[in-house]
């Protein structure tokens, strides 16, 4: 089996998921607990709330575990919304190729009255600062652009677009999710206010998440209960998890360098190979992408059958987000970066990983190009014989 | 070892056409087509983005059968190919057959491509129907259980399809159906059998077409066969030929709808007795074997998957378009519904109707 699949999930690392057997088998105590075996639960919830943060560049008092990177943004964008709504200020500044967890939370926030303006994103797939600083209006209060895309992998100019947020008052949410562990991450130089993050995107287990608000910015629960999480997020803290959670990130961001420049390279040669496919089209801005992501478009080409033809190789690859029934979707993406319907069809995501051999960045080519070029002469048979 | 993909709606009949298949020695791949969005059929969109339901029945059979599955985004095409065209018809004052289309265009043309794909000889569906190969081709002939034949709906298959199809259940009783179900465990033994339009769950079709068109139909007048004005009714798209229910009008007997008049947006009302006819042009004649006959056909006619058939004569006029008299007049031969022609359990090909004729 190739796994080419790593920004939709990652396998966890051994240093974490022996972290998560050990607590899980050891330290069982609730963290809320009087007694001092819980306690000592609490005291590994802590660390792991300090070594995250500080890896965020972050307070510890500003990180709020979760349980992933849906449940941070419906929680950041509700929180921003329900400030902003007391002052007055019902506007919301976003893209149109958010993921899902931003842009349905925001469907639901314009039923209940709120007002969002989705910025139309280039063809690059990189949205600039200038257009959110034109959409900005008196009653907005918030802007939520991602910080890296999760299916064109394009990176998005954080840093400017949190400055003018800085300078306009208003906050700056971004979903970081396909971003931690794999680019560097600063709250304070980047202005961020609000940011997202899930952990099995970085070799972290499944479940668990966070969310960093600035020091003032109150979050409003979604889920109501217990005073965990300093009443902002009810439910019994999942220490083993959190505290595998920093071990992930932490080795993730140790050895940050080493890894942009070996996965940079096999990116560079995997588009290399690909694009000698003839009328293959690379989605997303050549350079100004995770180190990770390569997203072509064949057109013509149905990207769903191509999928089940690299299945059949053993090949984990993916064409954008997945729908409850495990089919492909159109992507929203691809849409929103202007490719027509056909070409956004025919799209094929792979993104690589750690782990990933240069070996199989050669048989990754090798079989996508094989794959292409099989669908393709079955479509000439098809049209010539009709 | 042969190859076959099988597709699977999470009921009964394509689990079981499944289990058989494997069991005839093919290693199979199953599928489910994803063909609407709860939304295009008037369901709450909810949390769920399509049937779920079903697909997670076909996905669990697949799972105990050990094959491997996969779902097919076909909802552009589906719309395309079926929803639109049955919205069209009816707003031209037909009664379509979504069934045949999403058989022409989705089963046996966009799932074969992908058998070509995959590398699969065969294409397996649970439609109760029996393929026989001929020295001289293939015969598509009804199933072994009368009560659920869908031959009627398979007309449009052709040689070349035929040749690359399996229909595992078409020597089998439903009963059968059911024990081999329940034999295997499978989840979905005792689910109901689909009787509605899929996309249209609750019946309401006229809905459906008003959400899709975005067209309010327009209200216009019944008349009687001689043209006087009876009553309003509530446009077009709501009245098929033969209905009796829901009119709202009395003249004195039963009152049925005898026609449909699209340029003057009218219903054409009569009695039971008025309803019947001999003679119906029928276009776009798929003749199994593949070539259609010079010299006219006796044969026994369907005219709607319900009709038992009956005697007929059919003389082409030209390479698809025929002209079908029955030898007694039969009730309510609806434009946009396929007239089907069988020799004995043979069907010999089958069309759709375009109109009514008089001798």
């Amino acid at each position: 089996m190739i796994y080419a699949d790593h920004a939709a999930t990652t396998a966890m690392s051994r240093a974490a998921l022996e972290i998560l057997l050990r607590y899980s088998g050891e330290l069982y105590g609730n963290p809320s607990a009087l007694y001092t075996f819980g306690q000592r639960a609490k005291r590994v919830l802590e660390d792991a709330r300090s070594e995250t943060a500080a890896l965020l560049h972050a307070d510890a008092k500003e990180l709020t575990f979760t349980s992933g990177g849906s449940e941070s943004d419906n929680q950041a964008l509700r929180s921003a919304a329900a400030i902003g709504a007391a002052a007055g200020r019902r506007h919301i500044v976003s893209t149109a190729f958010e993921h899902h967890a931003v842009l349905r939370t925001l469907e639901q926030l314009r039923r209940e009255g709120f007002s969002v303006t989705l910025l139309r994103v280039p063809e690059s797939g990189i949205v600039r600062a200038e257009q959110v600083a034109a959409a900005i209006r008196g009653d907005t209060y918030l802007v939520s652009v991602m910080f890296a895309n999760n299916e064109i992998g394009t990176i998005q100019p954080v840093a400017e677009i949190g400055a003018v947020c800085r300078e306009r008052g208003v906050l700056f949410h971004t979903d970081a999710v396909q971003a931690a562990g794999h680019l560097e991450i600063d709250v304070k130089s980047q202005n961020i206010d609000l940011l997202s993050l899930s952990a099995h995107k970085f070799h972290g287990p499944k479940g668990i998440g966070a969310l960093y608000a600035r020091r003032g910015i109150r979050l409003t629960p979604l889920i109501c209960g217990g005073a965990q999480e300093r009443g902002v997020r009810a439910g019994t803290e999942n220490a083993p998890a959190a505290a595998a959670m920093a071990a992930a990130l932490s080795e993730c961001c140790a050895q940050l360098p080493q890894m942009q420049e070996k996965l940079t390279r096999q990116r560079d040669r995997l588009i290399e190979g690909l694009s000698a496919i003839p009328g293959s089209i690379l989605n997303g801005d050549r350079l100004q992408r995770l180190p990770s992501n390569v997203n072509f478009s064949f057109p013509g080409i149905e990207g769903e059958t191509l999928l089940l033809l690299l299945d059949q190789r053993g090949i984990c690859a993916s064409s954008g987000s997945a729908c409850a029934s495990g089919s492909a979707e159109p992507s929203h993406v691809l849409t929103a970066i202007g490719r027509d319907a056909e070409t956004a069809r025919g799209s094929l995501r792979l993104t690589i990983g750690r782990e990933t051999t240069d070996a199989e960045i050669e048989a990754l080519i090798a079989a996508v190009t094989e794959c292409v070029t099989a669908l393709r002469s079955l479509m000439h048979d098809r049209s010539d014989n009709t | 070892m042969k190859t076959a993909l099988i597709a699977m709606s999470g009921g009964v009949d394509s689990s079981i056409a499944a289990y058989l298949t494997q069991q005839a020695g093919y290693s199979c791949i199953g599928c489910t087509m994803k063909l609407y969005e709860n939304a295009d059929a008037n369901i709450p969109r909810e949390n769920t983005c399509c049937s779920l339901d079903d697909i997670e029945d076909a996905r669990s059979v697949a799972f105990r059968l050990d094959m491997p599955y996969y779902v097919f985004q076909m909802t552009d095409l589906f719309r395309e190919k079926v929803i639109r065209k049955f919205c069209d018809a009816y707003c031209a004052g037909r009664t379509p057959n979504p069934c045949i289309d999403c058989n022409r265009y989705l089963k046996f043309e966009a799932l074969l491509a992908r058998a070509d794909a995959l590398h699969c000889d065969k294409i397996v569906t649970g439609h109760y129907a029996r393929i026989e190969e001929t020295d001289r081709g293939y015969l598509l002939k009804k199933a072994a259980d009368p009560a659920k034949d869908q031959s009627y709906v398979l007309y449009m298959l052709t040689q070349a399809q035929l040749a690359r199809i399996l229909f595992p259940l078409g020597g089998l009783q439903k009963q059968q159906v059911r024990a081999l179900a329940e034999a295997q465990g499978f989840v979905n033994a005792h689910k109901h059998d689909s009787q509605d339009i899929c996309f249209v769950p609750d019946g309401d079709y006229a809905r459906v077409i008003e959400t899709q068109t975005g067209i309010t139909p327009e209200p216009g007048d019944f008349v009687d066969l001689q043209g006087n004005v009876i009553g309003r009714h509530d446009g077009l798209i709501h009245y098929t030929v033969g209905q009796r229910r829901g009119l709202g009008i009395a003249i004195g007997k039963p009152a049925y709808v005898c026609g449909l008049d699209v340029p003057g947006n009218r219903v054409v009302i009569g009695e039971n007795a008025d309803l019947f006819r001999r003679a119906c042009i029928v276009t776009g004649i798929n003749w199994i074997s593949g070539e259609p006959p010079q010299e006219p056909v006796r044969c026994e006619a369907k005219i709607r998957y319900r009709h038992p058939g009956q005697p007929a004569l059919l003389e082409f006029t030209d390479s698809d378009t025929a002209r079908l008299t029955f030898d007694a007049p039969q009730r309510a031969i609806t434009a946009g519904q396929a007239a089907v022609f069988y020799d004995g359990d043979t069907v010999l090909g089958g069309g759709e109707i375009l109109r009514t004729e008089n001798e």
